[in-house]
């Protein structure tokens, strides 16, 4: 049977230019509805033909949801604020620089001009068995085609897997846990808001969303408090292609010091689970110790107790390892010449 | 609405995934609707024959020398039982509740509850193979003949009553059966599927059968499952109706009265110790 691609599926086309008519829509057509943000997402699902929407609400003619606006307790992130934006913004550079840094990593300029801030925690994973649309865990089947003998699972989890293998793709996802950041939602019973991490959900709890974001759901802000204004951050990504990829980890570290003694300090890493994790017991481990190589690979081995390779992605293991160590130390990257 | 999820695998075969969730409550309200028609007929159609068993007297000397309390289940039924309803109940929950938008982890929990359920069955079969009275659950031609006089007398036809039950009456009979079936079903593709993920116990593999012999396997699995939604509304409201609270009391303390007893058991067919020596061994053993 021929597969038909790049010509998407006739969907009816929905234009709000407000918040209040955009979550009116989509509580009106609820499971048939498609939120578009910067669509670098969206258009691979409806051109490969594998989601079918009969209703796509865009977003882009939407004010409310776009800018960055300074406040008395941080920042106000607009989700449709595009990561061009949020990396060169002047505020975020300065006192929040480790968002400014994760959202300069993302893919390209170009995709970086398009994509937005709610898009990017928002987007779905990347495993290419889900994507190709067959009937895997994640699309409601009864298998996971990359947690197989043969599967190809080089870019799959290592931690918290539970029946499917994808991680959540997200750079800034990290970034903005590790700042505390708080997510505001809105819904059919007003707004609600949450903590970056608790924005996203693992296979064990519901094997088909990468976040709690249901039918009817709006994600309208990314709130920033000052807490960690003007710490000392760490940020690396690596990835197969440095000029446009995907994470195979990423880490972001937070930390408030003493001298060398480490006050406070929050990491996340992403790419090794189906969620972007907070690395709750590194941090309580690092607390109140010196900022040191040893507390580094200590933190490091930490993080990864528990981590089950697949077959081909057991290099992660090492890798996330070293840039936990590395997140702690400070230890930058070797800068490529671009 | 179909009764099964299909899809396309990646050699192109169209194969069964699952059951449609749907069933979960065509299943639940299955159950209500039996319980609320079982009430109403029990309550305003049924009178006369319960009035009609209460008058057939037992003769004295079947009464000779019974117990004040007779006893029913011992305490290894009786744990088993327990055990087993716990398990199901973790299964049920775990099973349908993040079907119906209540998210947690529930894979761990459920094949953690499958395993105990699978222990208590593989207890209750040797127990009840070579410590009981293996055949007083299952229907003997007494219990056809009654049953046949039951349909007659529902349908309003003028045959004899029938005879009071044996340990078992037909209906708790025929449903240990199906009972019997449905887990003998969630059990073993449950065992099988444990291949499927992450359990410690079993290494994971899930080419162990191809796409179809799985497919049909979550589907058999499914379609059990939601049968116990049924049989499970079915079992608790036969425990907690007026009529039946000896039988559940009898599933906690292990015996029943005597009054009981002899108004709805017939002594002929279910021999309590204290009568003849021959019917002491073997009430013994059935009631143990």
């Amino acid at each position: 049977m021929a597969v038909i691609r790049d010509v998407m599926p006739a969907f009816q086309l929905l234009q709000p230019n407000s918040v209040t008519d955009a979550h009116d829509l989509l509580a009106q057509h609820g499971e048939d509805a498609w939120v578009l943000a910067g669509g670098l997402d969206s258009f691979d699902w409806l051109k490969d033909r594998i989601r079918k929407p009969k209703v796509v609400v865009d977003l882009s003619g939407v004010e409310e949801l776009k800018g960055i606006r300074e406040t008395a307790n941080g920042l106000e992130i607009g989700a449709m604020t595009t990561l061009t934006e949020v990396a060169n913004h002047s505020v975020i550079k300065e006192k929040y620089g480790l968002l400014s840094q994760a959202a300069e990593l993302v893919a390209s300029p170009q995709i970086r001009n398009q994509g937005t801030l709610g898009g990017n925690v928002s987007q779905d994973t990347r495993c290419w068995y889900y994507r190709a649309g067959w009937p895997c865990y994640r699309a409601g089947g009864n298998i996971c085609y990359a947690d197989t003998p043969v599967g190809r699972n080089r870019e799959h989890a290592i931690l918290y897997a539970e029946r499917c293998v994808a991680v959540n793709p997200s750079d800034t996802a990290p970034a903005l846990i590790a700042l505390d950041a708080k997510f505001a939602i809105r819904s059919a019973k007003g707004e609600r808001v949450v903590d970056a991490e608790d924005y996203f959900v693992g296979p064990d709890r519901d094997i088909t969303h990468l976040t709690i974001i249901q039918p009817g759901d709006l994600l309208t802000q990314i709130r920033i408090p000052s807490t960690w204004a003007g710490a000392k951050f760490y940020f690396e990504k690596v990835r197969d292609r440095n000029v446009w990829d995907f994470p195979l980890l990423n880490v972001a570290s937070a930390l408030s010091l003493s001298g060398n003694t480490v006050d406070r300090v929050r990491i996340a890493v992403n790419g090794a689970a189906a969620r972007p994790l907070r690395l709750k017991a590194v941090e309580a481990f690092v607390q109140g110790k010196p900022r040191t190589a040893d507390t580094g690979e200590a933190a490091g081995k930490l993080a990864v107790e528990g981590a089950v390779p697949l077959q081909f992605n057991a290099y992660k293991i090492p890798l996330m390892r070293n840039l936990v160590k590395r997140s702690i130390t400070g230890v930058e990257e070797v800068k490529w010449a671009s | 609405m179909g009764i099964l999820e299909w899809a396309t695998d990646p050699w192109g075969q169209r194969v069964p995934i699952h059951i449609a969730w749907s069933l979960i409550w065509v299943a639940l309200i299955g159950g209500l609707l039996f319980l609320i028609i079982h009430a109403i007929y029990v309550a305003f159609f049924a009178k006369q024959d319960t009035e009609a068993k209460v008058i057939v007297a037992p003769s004295p000397t079947s009464t000779a020398n019974l117990p004040a309390r007779i006893p029913r289940h011992s305490l290894a039924a009786r744990l088993f039982h327990w055990i087993m309803a716990a398990a199901m109940f973790v299964l049920l929950f775990t099973a349908f509740l993040p079907k119906v938008g209540v998210q947690f982890n529930w894979v761990t929990y459920h094949w953690i509850a499958g395993l105990v359920l699978t222990a208590s069955v593989l207890f209750h079969i040797i127990h009840a193979s070579f410590f009981l009275d293996f055949w007083s659950i299952w229907p003997d031609k007494t219990d056809l003949e009654d049953g046949k006089k039951r349909v007659m007398r529902w349908l309003g036809k003028p045959v004899p009553h029938p005879r009071k039950s044996a340990k078992y009456p037909i209906d708790n009979k025929l449903y240990h059966a199906v009972v019997m079936l449905c887990g003998l079903a969630v059990i073993a593709t449950g065992v099988f599927m444990m291949f499927r993920v992450r359990t410690g116990i079993l290494p994971r593999n899930p080419y162990l059968f191809g796409d179809m012999t799985w497919g049909l396997m979550y589907v058999l699995h499914g379609l059990a499952g939601v049968g116990f939604i049924t049989l499970t509304i079915a079992h608790v409201y036969f425990a907690v109706r007026p009529d039946k609270l000896p039988i559940t009391a009898s599933m906690i303390v292990g015996t029943m009265s005597r009054e009981f007893y002899l108004r709805e058991h017939d002594p002929e067919r279910w021999v309590v110790s204290g009568q003849s020596a021959s019917a002491e061994r073997r009430g013994l053993a059935d009631a143990s």
